[in-house]
């Protein structure tokens, strides 16, 4: 299994993701002005402030070169992983429902939570039970996930709701305590907490490594 | 062409921004201030003023999140 991580101008964690994945299989960087995936089998959106963030979140990433063959990649059924930063980017380009508005705090938080897997049935997840609490970090000021109700209802009867934050987890307003969405198809994923920093003991938890790892 | 787009959050979404600022006002004494809402302002030159509404639709704006507004030909240029 090869993974591919992509380093956009303003990416902050795409050195643990590519660290995260190599615990699981290979894994090389994407760099955001190509337009080659380099064979890969999945891609990994990471983290951090892709230019800048500097209209909206992720609205000027998602143009960038590697993302029309990131947006083909996952049409034709590749596995992709969007993780804070990197979720924000797939929304805005069109691949997961919703939209990521500021915390309802206003303030950046940065804590540990737990996840609660409502869907065990995807790729990214298939290593998880249904009800299963994941402990991973989250670390963001806009992660109050959106979506009007009727597509949360859709996205929910159609299993799109991924992972929730745990009761006492939720802190950035997010609807129905949604932490983690998934396409239509269930190949691509999106989740404002970082899997990518919870693959060691020493850091408290490796939960992060079930659904990194269960793509490989 | 001198063009101004307005960007808002859509009715409905709760605004933290526009609270935060009206919790603030009645703070410095100014009373009787409701509906605050925070959004952003896009001035630009633009040759061909017909295609803001795409340029809105693609980048400017998100029109899951934001409702934007076109103001052209009334604003000079700076």
């Amino acid at each position: 299994m090869r993974f591919g991580v992509v380093r956009f101008p303003g990416s902050c964690d795409e050195v643990d993701a590519l660290l995260a994945a190599r615990l699981v299989g290979e894994a090389e960087i994407l760099w955001h002005g190509d337009t080659d995936l380099k064979g890969v089998d999945a891609v990994i959106v990471p983290g951090g402030f892709s230019y800048g963030d500097y209209l909206r979140v992720g609205a000027i990433a998602r143009f960038a070169p590697v993302m029309g063959e990131v947006e083909r990649f996952a049409r034709h059924g590749g596995l992709v992983l969007g993780i804070c930063n990197g979720f924000q980017v797939l929304c805005e380009a069109g691949l997961l429902p919703g939209a990521l508005l500021p915390n309802t705090s206003l303030r950046f938080v940065c804590r540990q939570v737990d996840l609660e897997v409502v869907n065990a049935d995807i790729p990214w997840t298939r290593a998880c039970s249904a009800g299963e609490r994941l402990s991973i970090p989250a670390k963001h000021t806009t992660g109050r996930y959106y979506a009007p109700d009727p597509v949360l209802d859709e996205m929910e009867a159609n299993d799109q709701v991924v992972l929730r934050y745990a009761p006492g987890s939720s802190f950035n307003g997010s609807a129905r305590d949604i932490a983690g969405v998934c396409n239509a198809a269930g190949n691509v994923l999106g989740l404002m907490p970082h899997p990518e920093h919870a693959v060691d003991v020493l850091t408290g938890s490796v939960d992060g490594l079930k659904l990194i790892g269960a793509a490989a | 062409m001198r063009a101004r787009v307005l960007i808002r959050p859509k009715a409905g979404i709760l605004d933290p921004q526009g609270q935060a600022v009206e919790r603030a006002l009645p703070a410095l004494g100014f009373g009787g201030v409701s509906h605050v809402h925070v959004g952003r302002l896009v001035e630009l030159d633009v040759e061909d003023p017909a295609r803001l509404p795409e340029m809105c639709e693609r980048l400017l704006a998100n029109p899951l999140i934001e409702d934007y507004e076109i103001l052209s030909g009334e604003v000079s240029a700076r």
